[in-house]
């Protein structure tokens, strides 16, 4: 098979989607975050503060599901084909939320009733939530593995995505995500708001290491199907080491209220741990917990290597102009948010 | 009760959520140039009266757009969900059209949009209008991928055949022939154009409605102006386009044009109707027509025979002939209506009479929802005359479903979909009106300015 330095198309189209999730979550991961916390914010002016320091972003952010569906689509129709159509109502319910989640952040601010930006703020912040959730047990999933027949067919049902193992993920995404909000907004905000954060900034962190922890034991005691590329490489361990140092870097700098250093490190973790996640499967997508043999490898799931080979070339001009964009957008935004007559 | 099958519930629930989308994506189109040019054309002439409008139409442009997203990630996914097998047999070809939409532009309109909508005190004008123009241009673009895609089912080519039965799947062989498929460039160009109309018109229909109210009326006249000068040209271009459209579905889709014009018989004459009804069973059509009128545009001559439906195996062929001629026929009247409201219009501004008629403010006003009704219809002919086939001619439509997602979960999906699009509706329609209600925020002395401009008056300062 044709390679492009050492690597074969399917393995780099696997790291294109591989890199287009990992941007997911670590752009919108931080508003999703945000919007999670929002409830915990009370005052009128905080919760537009909140709103604002995400205005301009968030929608940029969003863009990077749209093209990770859209290379998932094209590079692997198989496996697009099968994890939608398997996970059918909880893809169902993310798209409902992810509906709600935009027109509230858009409609909010519309009307200055008390009781329609109540109403907006409740749906803003339970959507976020909701749509962590659910990507958070879609995740989980495909690490632990599922009922898949020889014929690519799930033959589990609904109940069979609440296992504990995917719940503890969900709950952990949620906890990644909110230590991620807090920290971008603290470091977007000033005075009360600011003040406020800070605490919340300091719990969110201790949420999200239990949940690290707990996360780690079940992956080793239950998932060992996500060690064995460690066995072979273990030159891979540098990432749960990364993925420590970085944690307890985190701690230090939000300790040291030094929270533009500390939101860095929370990007490094939360790319570290879809790598880790990622690197767990290759060179399978869907794993298969009725026979190892019946899991779905990017081989099996390929597009053609022509077409492989025209969308590497589409990326590799695409990605950068993306990257160039959303530089250009958050420089745009740097610095503190004010409110003006354009904001939310 | 009896549960419909999996196929038509999730037929259902395409149609319906893609017709709602497209409520959506003409206007930011379309709305997208015409904030090109009211930008433009206050960074030319410094006018403040330039300035509100833009400003006012930028926050109207940030609701419509803001739906158009929500809904259109519904569509993306939709295609996992529930037509597996479809996903699984296009996604060597598709995949490729949609992963370049999405980089090349919605990452492009997104991030733009953000400096469009925040970014006044943040950047200068001219990277201001920049952003203007690149989310215009971003939206533009992203039709583009998606027309090529749906192009692709339409007419195929560049692609071969690979494996069997279920697992069958095409697989690029020329990617330029993929993308300049014989109908892609005459589609996108009418679908673009249709969308100009749209953003035009809805522009149009609240300046006739201030004028109508005496309100806001300097600024609603150059809102007019701005729209009209728009729809008129794109009304005119959209006969063309459209008339490149029915030509290559004369050549690539012989049973979708009969289909059109209600015409069975491939040894007769065909005729062309103004308006018509056809009836499937007898294989009848009735109406007012012009003898020989297809047989004149497809083959240059009054006299000569058209391939019929009849020429098609019944299981090949659409069924609903009906519907198809119905939603036709719509698109081309409003096509001719919108060419004469347009030109009549131009006549009266240049006689300097066009602002108070007011019958034609009233009709202005509400025309807003004829570029609206031709862009679903046009859709509806175009798709439901594909039928029976998803890929034309290579994959059906009961083919292309998920196999393993069972009757209830659409059933529970499409109800879910209908209560929240009903409800998205509702709050759009009434943020809207609020929003044309309280009209554009007024810049002090910007209309004295503006008559200063355009009357060559001396006392004109630029701001
Ligand atoms: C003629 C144009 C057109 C057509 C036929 C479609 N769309 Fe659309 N779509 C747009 C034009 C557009 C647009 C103008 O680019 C958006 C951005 C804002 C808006 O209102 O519509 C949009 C938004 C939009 C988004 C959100 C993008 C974002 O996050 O910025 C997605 C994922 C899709 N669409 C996907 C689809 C799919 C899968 C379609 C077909 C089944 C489809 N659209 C038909
Ligand atoms: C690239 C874009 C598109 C693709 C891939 C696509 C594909 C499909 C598919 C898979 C179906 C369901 C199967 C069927 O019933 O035919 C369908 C039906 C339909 N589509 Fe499209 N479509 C696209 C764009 C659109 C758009 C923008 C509209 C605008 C309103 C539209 C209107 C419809 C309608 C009305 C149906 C229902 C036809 C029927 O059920 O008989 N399509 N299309
Ligand atoms: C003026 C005369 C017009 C003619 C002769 C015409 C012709 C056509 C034809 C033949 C098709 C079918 C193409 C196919 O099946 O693939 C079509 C589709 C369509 N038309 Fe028109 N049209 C006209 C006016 C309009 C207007 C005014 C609008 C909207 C404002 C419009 C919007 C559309 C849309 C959205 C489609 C579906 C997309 C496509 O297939 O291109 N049309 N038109």
């Amino acid at each position: 098979m044709e390679t492009i330095l050492g690597l074969d198309l399917p393995t780099w189209w696997f790291l294109v989607i591989g890199g287009l999730i990992t941007g997911y979550g670590v752009l919108d991961g931080f508003d999703l975050g945000a919007g999670a916390l929002h409830l915990f914010f009370k005052k009128e002016e905080s919760r537009r503060l909140a709103l604002n320091a995400i205005g301009p972003v968030w929608d940029g952010n969003e863009v990077w599901l749209v093209i990770a569906g859209g290379a998932l689509f094209a590079g692997f129709p198989l496996v697009y084909g099968v994890v939608l159509s398997t996970f059918y109502i909880p893809f169902m319910l993310f798209l409902v939320a992810l509906i709600f989640r935009a027109i509230s952040i858009e409609f909010r601010s519309k009307e200055s009733w008390r009781w329609w930006r109540q109403m907006w703020d409740i749906s803003y912040s339970v959507s976020s939530i909701a749509i962590t959730l659910l990507l958070g047990l879609v995740l989980g999933n495909l690490i632990h593995g599922l009922p898949i027949n020889a014929a690519h067919e799930f033959t589990g049902n609904l109940l069979t995505f609440f296992n504990p193992y995917a719940i503890l993920i969900a709950v952990t995404t949620l906890s990644l995500f909110m230590l991620h909000g807090a920290i971008y907004l603290v470091m977007k905000t000033e005075d009360r708001l600011y003040a406020r954060l800070t605490v919340l900034v300091n719990n969110c962190s201790k949420f999200f290491i239990l949940c690290f922890i707990l996360t780690s034991m079940a992956t080793l005691i239950y998932v060992p199907h996500m060690t064995h590329q460690f066995k072979n490489h273990p030159e891979l361990f540098i990432l749960p080491l990364v993925a420590v140092l970085t944690l307890l870097n985190i701690k230090r700098n939000i300790d040291a209220r030094k929270y533009f250093t500390a939101f860095l490190f929370s990007c490094i973790i939360t790319s570290c741990l879809l790598i880790l996640f990622a690197v767990g499967l290759y060179p399978n997508i869907v794993i298969s917990t009725t026979n190892p043999a019946y899991s779905i490898s990017i081989y099996a799931a390929a597009s053609s290597v022509k077409s492989l080979r025209i969308m590497l070339l589409i990326a590799a001009i695409g990605t950068p102009m993306v990257i160039g964009y959303t530089i250009f957008l958050f420089w745009t935004f740097r610095g503190k948010v004010k409110l003006n007559e354009m904001s939310y | 009760m009896i549960m419909p099958s999996v196929e038509i519930l999730s037929r259902i629930q395409f149609a319906f959520t893609i017709a709602f989308h497209y409520i959506y994506p003409p206007l930011s189109i379309g709305l997208g140039l015409c904030l090109v040019i009211m930008e433009g054309l206050y960074l030319k002439t410094g006018l403040s009266l330039y300035k509100d409008i833009t400003r006012y139409w930028i926050k109207i442009f940030a609701l419509i757009f803001g739906i158009g997203v929500a809904t259109g990630i519904v569509m993306e996914f939709e295609f996992g969900t529930n037509w597996a097998t479809y996903s699984h047999y296009v996604g060597d070809i598709f995949g490729s059209a949609l992963a370049a939409e999405g980089i090349f532009a919605f990452a492009m309109e997104s991030a733009f949009l953000g400096v469009l909508l925040f970014g006044w005190n943040r950047v200068n004008k001219g990277v201001h209008f920049f952003s203007t123009c690149m989310v215009a241009l971003g939206s533009i673009f992203s039709a583009l991928w998606i027309v090529i895609a749906n192009s692709w089912q339409q007419t195929p080519t560049g692609f071969r055949i690979e494996g069997h039965d279920m697992q069958a799947r095409a697989v690029v062989t020329d990617f330029w022939a993929m993308v300049f498929n014989p109908s892609s460039v005459d589609r996108f160009s009418h679908v673009i154009i249709g969308s100009f109309l749209a953003g035009s018109f809805l522009v149009m229909s609240v300046a006739a409605w201030y004028i109508l109210k005496q309100r806001f009326v300097k600024h609603a006249q150059a809102m007019f102006k701005v729209g009209l000068s728009v729809a008129v040209i794109a009304a005119l271009l959209q006969l063309f386009t459209g008339h490149r459209s029915a030509h290559y579905v004369s050549k690539y889709q012989p049973a979708k044009l009969a289909a059109m014009e209600g015409h069975y018989d491939s040894l007769a004459v065909a005729d062309m109707y103004l308006i018509g009804w056809v009836d499937n069973k007898k294989q009848q059509t009735t109406g007012i027509k012009i003898p020989g009128g297809l047989s004149f545009l497809t083959h240059g001559s009054f006299n000569a025979p058209v391939e019929g439906l009849n020429a098609t195996p019944e299981k090949d062929r659409p069924g609903a002939v009906n519907f198809v001629f119905q939603t036709y026929h719509i698109m081309i009247s409003i096509g001719m209506l919108l060419i004469g409201l347009t030109l009549l219009a131009v006549f009266l501004l240049w006689r300097k009479k066009l602002f108070n008629q007011r019958w034609l403010m009233i009709i202005f006003a509400w025309a807003v929802l004829l570029p609206q009704i031709a862009n679903q219809v046009g859709w509806y002919a175009a798709e439901v005359g594909r039928q029976p086939w998803v890929v034309y001619k290579l994959l059906r439509t009961s083919d292309a479903l998920s196999k393993k997602v069972t009757a209830d979960q659409v059933m529970f999906s499409l109800i879910l979909f209908t209560l929240v699009y009903i409800l998205l509706l509702a709050l759009f329609l009434y943020l809207l009106n609020r929003k044309i209600q309280h009209g554009p925020d007024i810049s002090e002395l910007a209309e004295d300015e503006y008559d200063g401009y355009y009357n060559n008056n001396i006392e004109h300062r630029p701001s």
